[in-house]
C-alpha cells in the first residue's frame, strides 16, 4: 500500500516528500496525520486526488498542535489510544511562527503527539517569504536584498532549543539527507509517550534557488558544515549528535544555492558570511560535533 | 430533580448528562463558571471517559474539539466574547468540515471599548459560519438546549456546528429553579455518536481537503442544504424533548398573543421574559401588542417569522447588536422575511454592553409607536446624550 503518493503535486527534487513517506514507513503507517496548510497541504489533500494512504486531517495554517491535541485526547477518550501515533507534519511557518502557541500548549500538556516540522526555512507555499526559521542572509521576498540590506537580518530561532525546554520527552533534528538516521528517530520518538518533536531539514528548490539534483547534496552539507547539526534529546538528556569528520567552510553550503548568491558581492555580505560561520562554529562547540 | 442553582451550573449539568467524549476550554468572563463546573466534575471523577483539557488559548481549544470531532468525538466548548472572535476561523473551518462541534456562548459584548456585559454582537458576528445558533430565555431553556444541541448536530443529515446562545451575567450568573434532566432522560433522547466518517486508520479518509475552483462552491452550498434541513430535524427534536420531559419550548419562533396584535415586539434571548411582561401590562392598558421570540436564529426560521407577523400593522424589532453601516441584523433578516407585506417594521436598537433595559423602556418605545410619535427609522434607545469625538 502507498502511504504517501504517488501523485502528490511537489515540485521535482523537494525535500520534504523523503520525509513524510520515511517517516510513514517507519511508522508502518500506523498514522493518523494532522497537517497544517502550506506546501504539503497543498500538494497532497485536494478534492479527488487525495495522495495519502493514512488517515489524514488538514485545519488551518497556525493549529495542527492543538488539532492533533484533540485527536490524541479523543483517542484516549475513546479507547482506540492503540490504533495509531498521532503524527503532526508542518512547515517551518506553522512551526517557529504563526502555530507556536498552540504547539506550546500542545507540548506543554505533553500530549501524545510526534510533531514533525520539515523545516524547508521559509513560507514556500505562498512564494518563499520569511519565517523565524529563514536562517541569517538568506535573500526572501519579504527579506530581499537591497542597497541596504543584505537578505534576512535577525537570526534562525531555536526551536529545538525551545522544545528541549518544554521537558518533553524527545526531541531531535534530523536531514532528508540522512533518511535512515531520520528513520531510526522516528521510530525512536514513537518509543515515548508523551510529546515528541522532530525537525527535519528539507530543502526547497524554488525558495532557496537549488538544482532539483542537488537537494540531497545541499542538505548534506548544511549537516557538513554544522550550520544544522543533527542531535537528539531523550527526557531533557543531549543523548546523540551527528559528528562531522572534517567540517566544512559555510560557503560550501551558501555558494550551491541563489538565495544566498548576494553574500559573496554584497556590501555586507562578508560579515554576514562570518556571522554564518560563527553560527556554525557555535554549535560544534555546544553540541560537540567535530569528530 | 428540582433545585435552586446559577445558569453556569446548569449548563455544565446538562453537558455532563450529554456525555461528551472530549471538553477544552478557556476562561473567559462570563462563560468562565461553565468550564469551571465541568473542570470540578471532572476533578471529582464525575464525567466518566471523558478527557477535559485546559486549553492555551480560546484559539486552541477550538481547534483541539476541531481534532477531537474528526477522529469521532462527541465534543464540546464554551466561551464569550473575545474568546468567539478568536475561535472563529477554527470555528468556520469545523462547519466546513461539518463537523458537529457544540458550544455554549455565553453572550457579551465586544471591544473596544472593554465591556465584560451582556450583548449578543459576539455570536451574531458569526452567524455566516455555518453554525446553527439558538438563543436562551432563561436559564431551564439553556439547559435543555444543550442535549438538543448535540442531538441536532450529530444528525446524519446535518453534521454541523450548534451554538446554544445564553446572555452573560443576565441568565449564567442568575440562579434559578431548575428542573435539573435526569441521566436516564438524556439517554433515551441522545445516543452515543456515531461519525459516518472519522479519522481511522483501519479505513483511512482525508479531512479538510483543499478544493479548487471546480469543487469550492458545492461543498458551500451542501451546507446551506443542511441547514435548510436542519429547520425540520430540530422540529422532530423539540417535539421528542417535550414527549421524554413534558416541557415544550415551542418551534423555531413563539408567537404570543399575536393573533390580533396590531403591534408585535420581535426579542431574542433572555430580553424576551421582559418583553412578555410589558406586553402583559400594555394589554391591561388596552393595547393590541403582542410577542414574537425568536429561538432559532440560524437557520432563520423566516417562513414562521411572516405566518407569525403577517396580521400585524406595525413590528419592533429589539436588535442588541450592530451592523455597523447597515440595519441591525436581526431587524435586517426579519425584514428580508416580511418582503412584500404591507406592514412598517421598527429597529430599535438597545441594551448594548450591558445598558439597562428597562420595562418601562419598552412599553414606551410601544406606547410612542402605537401613537405614530417615532418613524420605521433605526434608533438606539436607552442611549445618553453624548457628542461624537473623532481622535
Ligand atoms: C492565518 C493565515 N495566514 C496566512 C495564510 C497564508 N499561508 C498559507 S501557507 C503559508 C506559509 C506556510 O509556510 P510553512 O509553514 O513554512 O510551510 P511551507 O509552505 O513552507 O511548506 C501562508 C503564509 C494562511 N493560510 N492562514
Ligand atoms: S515550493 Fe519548495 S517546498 Fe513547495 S513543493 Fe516546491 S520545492 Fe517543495
Amino acid at each position: 500500500m502507498n502511504l504517501f503518493g504517488p501523485g502528490h503535486g511537489a515540485c521535482p527534487g523537494c525535500g520534504f516528500p523523503i520525509a513524510v513517506r520515511g517517516a510513514l514507513e517507519a511508522l508502518d503507517g500506523k498514522a493518523i496525520v494532522v497537517n497544517s496548510t502550506g506546501c504539503l497541504e497543498i500538494v497532497s489533500s485536494m478534492y479527488n486526488r487525495n495522495t495519502w494512504g493514512v488517515p489524514y486531517v488538514h485545519s488551518l495554517f497556525e493549529n495542527a498542535g492543538a488539532v492533533a491535541a484533540g485527536v490524541e485526547a479523543a483517542l484516549r477518550a475513546l479507547k482506540r489510544e492503540d490504533e495509531a501515533h498521532v503524527v503532526v507534519f508542518a512547515g517551518d511557518g506553522a512551526t517557529f511562527d504563526i502555530g507556536f502557541g498552540t504547539l506550546s500548549g500542545m507540548m506543554d500538556r505533553n500530549h501524545n503527539v510526534i510533531y514533525i516540522c520539515y523545516d524547508n526555512e521559509a513560507y514556500q507555499n505562498t512564494g518563499n517569504q520569511q519565517s523565524m526559521a529563514t536562517p541569517t542572509g538568506a535573500a526572501t521576498t519579504t527579506t530581499p536584498v537591497g542597497n541596504i540590506l543584505p537578505g534576512k537580518v535577525g537570526r534562525k530561532k531555536d526551536m529545538i532549543g525551545i522544545a528541549v525546554a518544554h521537558g518533553i520527552p524527545y526531541v531531535a533534528s534530523a536531514s532528508i539527507a540522512y533518511p535512515k538516521d531520520f528513520q531510526r528517530k522516528v521510530r525512536r520518538a514513537a518509543e515515548f509517550k508523551g510529546a515528541k518533536y522532530i525537525q527535519v531539514h528539507s530543502p526547497c528548490v524554488t525558495g532557496w534557488g537549488i538544482d532539483g539534483k542537488l537537494t540531497v547534496e545541499v542538505a548534506k552539507l548544511a549537516v557538513e558544515t554544522g550550520l544544522y547539526p543533527l542531535v537528539e534529546y531523550e527526557n531533557g538528556q543531549l543523548v546523540r549528535v551527528r559528528k562531522i569528520k572534517e567540517r566544512k567552510p559555510v560557503t560550501e553550503y551558501l555558494k550551491l544555492q541563489r538565495r544566498f548568491r548576494h553574500l559573496f558581492s554584497h556590501p555586507k555580505g562578508q560579515e554576514i558570511i562570518e556571522e554564518l560561520q560563527r553560527v556554525a562554529d557555535e554549535n560544534a562547540k555546544k553540541y560537540g560535533l567535530d569528530a | 430533580m428540582r433545585k435552586v442553582v446559577r445558569g453556569f451550573y446548569a449548563i455544565a449539568y446538562a453537558v455532563k448528562l450529554s456525555k461528551p467524549n472530549v471538553i477544552a476550554a478557556y476562561p473567559i468572563t462570563p462563560q468562565t463558571e461553565i468550564v469551571e463546573n465541568l473542570a470540578q466534575m471532572y476533578a471529582n471523577g464525575d464525567l466518566g471517559d471523558t478527557e477535559y483539557i485546559t486549553a492555551e488559548s480560546e484559539f486552541g481549544a477550538a481547534s483541539m474539539v476541531l481534532g477531537a470531532s474528526a477522529a469521532g468525538a462527541r465534543v464540546f466548548t464554551a466561551t464569550s466574547s473575545q474568546g468567539l472572535l478568536l475561535m472563529t476561523e477554527v470555528l468556520y473551518n469545523a462547519a466546513g468540515m461539518r463537523l458537529p462541534v457544540v458550544l455554549v456562548v455565553a453572550n457579551r459584548s465586544i471591544s473596544a471599548p472593554l465591556s465584560i456585559w451582556n450583548d449578543i454582537q459576539d455570536s451574531i458576528s458569526i452567524r455566516d459560519a455555518g453554525i446553527i445558533q439558538l438563543y436562551a430565555e432563561n436559564n431551564q431553556e439553556a439547559h435543555d438546549m444543550v442535549p438538543l444541541a448535540f442531538k441536532v448536530a450529530e444528525n446524519r443529515d446535518v453534521l454541523l456546528p450548534f451554538m446554544v446562545c445564553v446572555d452573560g451575567f443576565k441568565l449564567t450568573h442568575a440562579y434559578e429553579p431548575i428542573d435539573l434532566l435526569d441521566q436516564d432522560a438524556v439517554d433515551r433522547f441522545l445516543p452515543p455518536y456515531k461519525p459516518p466518517v472519522k479519522l481511522d486508520v483501519n479505513n483511512p479518509v482525508a479531512m479538510g481537503c483543499y478544493a479548487p475552483p471546480p469543487y469550492y462552491m458545492e461543498f458551500r452550498v451542501a451546507m446551506e442544504y443542511a441547514m435548510d434541513r436542519a429547520k425540520e430535524i430540530m422540529l422532530e427534536e423539540f417535539e421528542k424533548w417535550y414527549e421524554i420531559t413534558g416541557r415544550n419550548w415551542g418551534g423555531h419562533v413563539v408567537a404570543e398573543s399575536c393573533e390580533d396584535a396590531e403591534i408585535v415586539v420581535v426579542a431574542m434571548g433572555s430580553i424576551v421574559s421582559l418583553v412578555r411582561e410589558a406586553v402583559k401590562h400594555l394589554r391591561q392598558k388596552g393595547l393590541k401588542v403582542g410577542l414574537l421570540k425568536i429561538r432559532t436564529y440560524r437557520p432563520f426560521p423566516a417562513e414562521d417569522v411572516r405566518e407569525s407577523l403577517k396580521n400585524a400593522q406595525k413590528v419592533i424589532v429589539l436588535d442588541r447588536a450592530l451592523s455597523v453601516g447597515a440595519e441591525p441584523p436581526v431587524t435586517a433578516d426579519v425584514k428580508s422575511a416580511l418582503f412584500g407585506l404591507d406592514l412598517k417594521v421598527y429597529p430599535v436598537v438597545v441594551g448594548l454592553g450591558g445598558r439597562d433595559i428597562p420595562r418601562e423602556l419598552i412599553e414606551d418605545i410601544v406606547k410612542n409607536v402605537a401613537e405614530e410619535k417615532i418613524t420605521p427609522e433605526k434608533r438606539y434607545e436607552g442611549l445618553n446624550e453624548f457628542e461624537e469625538v473623532i481622535p
